[in-house]
């Protein structure tokens, strides 16, 4: 087994994910360095997801090696990954995901509550994140109020909140329209350079890959760097 | 691109000097490739000699730099036609890409690793104008998305290829 790319701040080698007889993942590679938005593409069902989820330390691999700053994620406790995933790694998603009952202010807030952040402090932090991700005319607003661009931007600000040094974004642009997605895109990799966070970025649009800084394409589950395609 | 026709229609807006017609057509629309002063003079020469522009003044000096050009009504007329005519669209059939898939497929070398290469190429290109509409005005980003849509275009059609690789093996080996 080949290891960790010097001075990258996730990587992963040799993965091996089986679902049944699904083959999810089979031998995929990869890596990413600190401030450094790394696009995973790939057709669907290519095993893009699986390879993040494994990557978060939110789904096992059968096999293979994840290591997050020189720590090995597979031989954590449950416990360790998840303090990992809450303290160190930000989500967006397809679909923001947003709680419905609460406004978008509380949402983006969330992350810090639910890490004992008193409230004001937190939605103190939560407006600020809302700033740079244009949205914070929205704070008072619950998410079935606001529009799917303006959802998945407040989704965003709350990944983001924490202080991440990984963002996972699985087509964060997925279900918005080009001018929405392009907004989207734009503001995220703005909010990520500037905390210097490292961004993993999941999609099959490539419009949306060419605001990363490299990107590697999954294929029935096996990884291609494309530097090396040339 | 029609230079004539452009230059006439940044005309429309005032007489101006060769120079002066230059500047704006590289402001507006010669980013990438800025005219040269001897097409410019070649042109309105053209223009002048078919009567959809005229002298409106010349400058003591000599030397063609020296004329300020104005757009007549048959000038104005010709635009107009220009711009409602539609542009042929492109056919795109004649790809050297897909020769390029076929023999490759067809001497035995790797089609996966051609399309990976020119994929890879492609997204390039596509970060270059990303990271220029990102840094420039409305103008700029509209002239990048054009491009990043065309060259989506190419890259969703390297997708499908690569996806049909071994039937189109199959097929042009018959
Ligand atoms: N939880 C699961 N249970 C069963 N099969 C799964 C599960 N997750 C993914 N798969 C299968 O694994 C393969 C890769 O899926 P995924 O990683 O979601 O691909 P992508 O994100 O590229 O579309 C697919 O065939 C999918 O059906
Ligand atoms: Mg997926």
């Amino acid at each position: 087994m080949t290891h960790a790319p010097a001075g990258s701040l996730l990587a992963a080698t040799g993965l091996h994910k089986a679902y049944g007889p699904t083959k999810a993942l089979d031998g995929a590679d990869f890596s990413v360095h600190p401030g450094e938005v790394v696009a995973v593409m790939g057709p669907s069902g290519s095993g893009k997801s699986t390879l993040l989820h494994c990557l978060a330390g939110i789904v096992p691999p059968d096999s293979g090696s994840v290591t997050y700053a020189g720590r090995e994620l597979t031989a954590m406790s449950d416990a360790e990954r998840s303090a990992l995933r809450r303290t160190e790694f930000g989500f967006v998603f397809q679909f923001g995901q947003l709680v419905p009952e609460l406004t978008c202010v509380e949402n983006v807030a969330l992350p810090l509550r639910l890490a004992g952040v008193r409230r004001k402090e937190a939605e103190h932090t939560a407006l600020a994140w809302m700033e740079k991700l244009q949205v914070e005319d929205l704070a008072g607003q619950r998410p079935g109020e606001v529009s799917g661009g303006q959802g998945q931007r407040v989704a965003v600000a709350r990944s983001l909140v924490t202080g991440p040094r990984v963002l996972f974004a699985d087509e964060p642009t997925g279900a918005l329209d080009s001018l929405n997605g392009e907004l989207v895109m734009q503001l995220l990799t703005e909010a990520a350079r500037s905390t210097n966070a490292a961004v993993v970025l999941v999609t099959h649009e490539t419009r949306v890959a060419a605001w990363s800084d490299r990107e590697i394409v999954v294929r029935d589950g096996r990884s291609r760097d494309m530097e090396r395609a040339i | 691109m029609s230079i004539g026709h452009t230059l006439l229609g940044l005309l429309e807006a005032g007489p101006r000097h060769g120079y002066d017609l230059k500047r704006a057509f590289d402001e507006k629309f010669g980013h990438d490739r800025p005219l040269a002063y001897g097409q410019v003079y070649s042109t309105m020469s053209r223009l002048l000699k078919n009567g959809l522009v005229e002298v409106d003044g010349i400058e003591p000096g000599g030397g063609p730099e020296r004329k300020r050009y104005a757009i007549t009504d048959a000038g104005v007329t010709d635009v107009e036609t220009w711009l409602s005519q539609p542009e042929k669209p492109e056919p795109y059939l004649q790809s050297t890409l897909y020769t390029k898939v076929v023999l490759a497929l067809l001497t035995g070398r790797s089609a996966q690793d051609l399309l990976d290469g020119q994929r890879a190429e492609h997204l390039r290109l596509m970060r270059i104008l990303t990271t220029r509409k990102r840094k420039g005005d409305l103008a700029d980003q509209l002239v990048c998305d054009h491009a990043l849509f065309h060259l989506e275009a190419d890259l969703r059609w390297l997708e499908l290829a690569a996806a049909r690789l071994d039937q189109l093996a199959k097929e042009v080996r018959r």
